[in-house]
């Protein structure tokens, strides 16, 4: 064992071969985590374009076609070049720490899920420039407009195809390390949390993108090859691809959400100094989550003229997840209950997760509602709703993660002051950006458009506001992430005192190999 | 240790791998399941011709509509095509009625309706009709103007006959200036 751990630095090129060629899992997971920094910052100018136009009333910057082709990249870059991958990097770094693996299992299998990620990203930025421009169809890819719209179409097409493989073969890896590495004595019900719904996640990635790729090829072939899955005019039905999609489409909000949970599990009873209340409810409850996710497509086409019947089951089906969300929140409350609590600022962005999570889980029991959903669809509440779930949930627990594992990665404590000033500003102005969108969407503000009635302007020149604020915030990020890579207080092998958990047991910064020999958990 | 080459690894692998290509056949599968599921419940029946069903019909009854067309000072022959129809409340009925101009001029009049007895009118409700609009006819036209209505279920009981009457008046400062009858100055 030894021997073969030597042997390991001896041939480890240096430079852009390193990175290229890598098969470690914490070279792979920075890969990761830096793609997704890059893809958020231009996911974020696109939003910070869109906010532009809506400044005011009127057309300023953006041509009408141009503004459908921004948001609907805006959409797929954050989910797809942002989220995901952000949530794969620190799986791979995080979970072979957490349960005693030396790597992943299939490293260079992982190295490929990496670099597919770039040729899926550049075909979606080179189809803005094509003729036509990018597809401005919005992230879902509805036909009949998705059948019928130019060359940029058939490059999403193909970035989706790239992307889904990746995320296809990032999940089997995550699988495969978690069922078959796991040190001796970690039995299932000991993995910890931010692993356990990484592992349900995975399943849910390798259940869905696999329908996702057939929708978009079916769109595909009905594009180019004669086929009529969707196009009315041979026969199709442009309906069905809204089943397809969100049979897809309601499980991916999990597989961006799911994970988050894992980290404000980890990151609460850190802070809290006490063990995470619930462990073996919070299993089931994420398990739950996403077995109910598979039965509640349906409350995304309550106005596509589906029967009654159907529309009651699908509410019904969907306020039901708020049970197993509950149980989540309820543990995460009970941690804390008598914990002696600190606010570093990994708590804080995990306080921030819950209170604003809460917030957008409320506004998706409110459009639950089948008979509100009708008055609210496509309007500015469910833009509001699912910033709450994506931002405040996915990104807020992305941060949390970054502060909370940044001392072990780069073996430097970040500078707490101005990682505090993040979290408010960010906390601030994500407010200021998406809660008048509430009152937007209540007072009839379609979604997806470039111009707007008088009566919007006041709610929307705030929310530009608070949009270029919320910008900029992150750039503060970047620089405390970047000064704590090069330097700050030196970082012991566990920085938290109350984190628990085998990867605060590996010195800081953690050495390129780790757990060759494998511990064993009593 | 390349791990990558356990073969514990490579099961799982080839399972995982299985599935998920069963998952991308399941998406296609998703196409004839709609289909099937669609003809099973009567859904979303593309392409097969259904005529709405009208739910406010009451076929228990019959309502005798009687027509009678008048015309104040115009030089216009002015019939029902049909003098009387039996109708269902709830039904949606068509009618038509004919102008001739016997003057070798253009003349526009306006139609004006009334209802025998008078309660009637707030039962019986004209989707379309000729008396919405003036009517200009050229000298010696005839014309032929639908009536569409239907006849509120909610008409009371002891209403069996309904008589509506049209009386066409010349339309004032549209009125060709002529010698004779006078009738754009009534
Ligand atoms: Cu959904």
């Amino acid at each position: 064992m030894n021997a073969t751990a030597n042997g390991h630095s001896d041939h480890r090129p240096s430079g852009w071969r390193r990175w290229l060629t890598t098969t470690n899992h914490k070279d792979i997971g920075t890969l990761y985590l830096w793609f997704s920094f890059v893809m958020f910052m231009l996911g974020g100018i696109m939003a910070l374009l869109i906010r532009a136009e809506l400044f005011q009333p009127g057309l300023q910057f953006l041509e009408p076609e141009r503004f459908n082709q921004i948001v609907t990249l805006h959409g797929l870059i954050m989910v797809f070049g942002a989220i995901m991958p952000a949530f794969v990097g620190f799986a791979n770094w995080m979970i072979p720490l957490q349960i005693g693996a030396s790597d992943m299992a299939f490293g260079r299998l992982n190295n490929w899920s990496f670099w597919l990620l770039i040729p899926a990203s550049l075909l979606l930025i080179t189809s803005l420039f094509v003729p036509g421009g990018a597809a401005g169809v919005g992230w879902t890819l509805y036909p009949p407009l998705s059948v019928q719209m130019g060359i940029g179409m058939d490059l999403t097409i193909f970035a989706v195809h790239i992307l889904g493989i990746s995320s296809i073969l990032g999940s089997i890896n995550i699988i495969t390390t978690v069922l078959n590495l796991r040190a001796p004595g970690m039995t299932m019900m000991k993995i910890p949390m931010f692993t356990w719904t990484w592992l349900i996640t995975a399943f849910l990635v390798i259940a869905v993108m696999p329908v996702f790729a057939g929708a978009v090829t079916m769109i595909l072939t009905d594009r180019h090859f004669g086929t009529s899955f969707f196009s009315a005019a041979g026969g199709g039905d442009p309906i069905l691809y809204q089943h397809v999609f969100w049979f897809f489409g309601h499980p991916e909000v999990y597989i961006v959400i799911l994970p988050g949970f894992g980290i404000i599990s980890q990151v609460v009873p850190a802070f809290s100094r006490k063990p995470l209340f619930g462990y073996t409810s919070m299993v089931y409850a994420t398990g739950s989550i996403a077995i109910l996710g598979f039965f509640v497509w349906g409350h995304h086409m309550f106005t596509s003229g589906m029967p009654v019947t159907a529309q009651l089951f699908y509410m019904y089906a969907t306020m039901l997840i708020a049970v197993p969300t509950g149980v989540k929140v309820f543990n995460w409350i009970a941690t804390m209950w008598r914990g002696q609590l600190t606010f570093e600022t990994p708590m804080l962005f995990a306080l921030g997760f819950i209170f604003l999570f809460v917030m957008g889980g409320f506004s998706g029991l409110v459009l639950a509602m089948t008979a509100v959903d009708v008055q609210m669809h496509s309007t500015y509440y469910v833009v509001a709703h699912f910033h709450y779930t994506m931002v405040a949930g996915a990104l807020f627990s992305a941060f949390a993660a970054v502060y909370f594992w940044l001392p072990k990665w780069t073996g430097h404590m970040y500078d707490e002051k101005l990682a505090k000033l993040h979290f408010w500003l960010t906390m601030i102005f994500f407010n200021v950006t998406f809660f008048v969108q509430h009152f937007l969407g209540l007072a009839g503000m379609p979604r997806r458009i470039p111009d707007y009635a008088l009566q919007f302007a006041d709610f929307n020149m705030i929310s530009s506001i608070g949009a270029f604020g919320l910008g900029l915030s992150q750039l503060l990020f970047l620089y405390i992430v970047i000064v704590c890579i090069k330097g700050g207080a030196p970082a012991a092998a566990k920085p938290w005192d109350g984190a628990e958990g085998l990867e605060w047991e590996v010195p800081s910064p953690a050495p390129h190999h780790t757990w060759e020999v494998q511990p064993v958990v009593k | 240790m390349n791990i990558a080459l356990r073969p514990a690894n490579r099961r799982t692998f080839a399972k995982l791998a299985l599935f998920s290509a069963l998952m991308f056949g399941v998406g296609y599968a998703l196409v004839p399941l709609y289909s099937v599921f669609c003809a099973v419940t009567g859904l979303n029946q593309i392409g097969v011709d259904r005529q709405p069903v009208n739910l406010q019909l009451d076929t228990g009854r019959v309502v005798n509509i009687e027509f009678d067309a008048n015309v104040h000072h115009l030089p216009w022959k002015f019939r029902p095509v049909q003098t009387h129809l039996g109708v269902h409340p709830g039904e949606l009925m068509q009618t038509e009625f004919e102008i001739i101009n016997t003057r070798n001029e253009a003349v526009t009049g306006q139609a004006i309706p009334s209802y025998s007895p008078p309660e009637a009118a707030q039962y019986f409700k004209k989707i379309s009709c000729f008396c919405f609009s003036k009517q200009t006819l050229a000298a010696g036209q005839v014309q032929r103007m639908p009536l569409v209505f239907v006849v509120d279920p909610a008409l009371p009981k002891e209403m069996g006959t309904i008589t509506l009457s049209y009386t066409f008046f010349e339309v004032e400062g549209n009125a060709v200036a002529n010698s004779g009858d006078g009738a754009g100055k009534s």
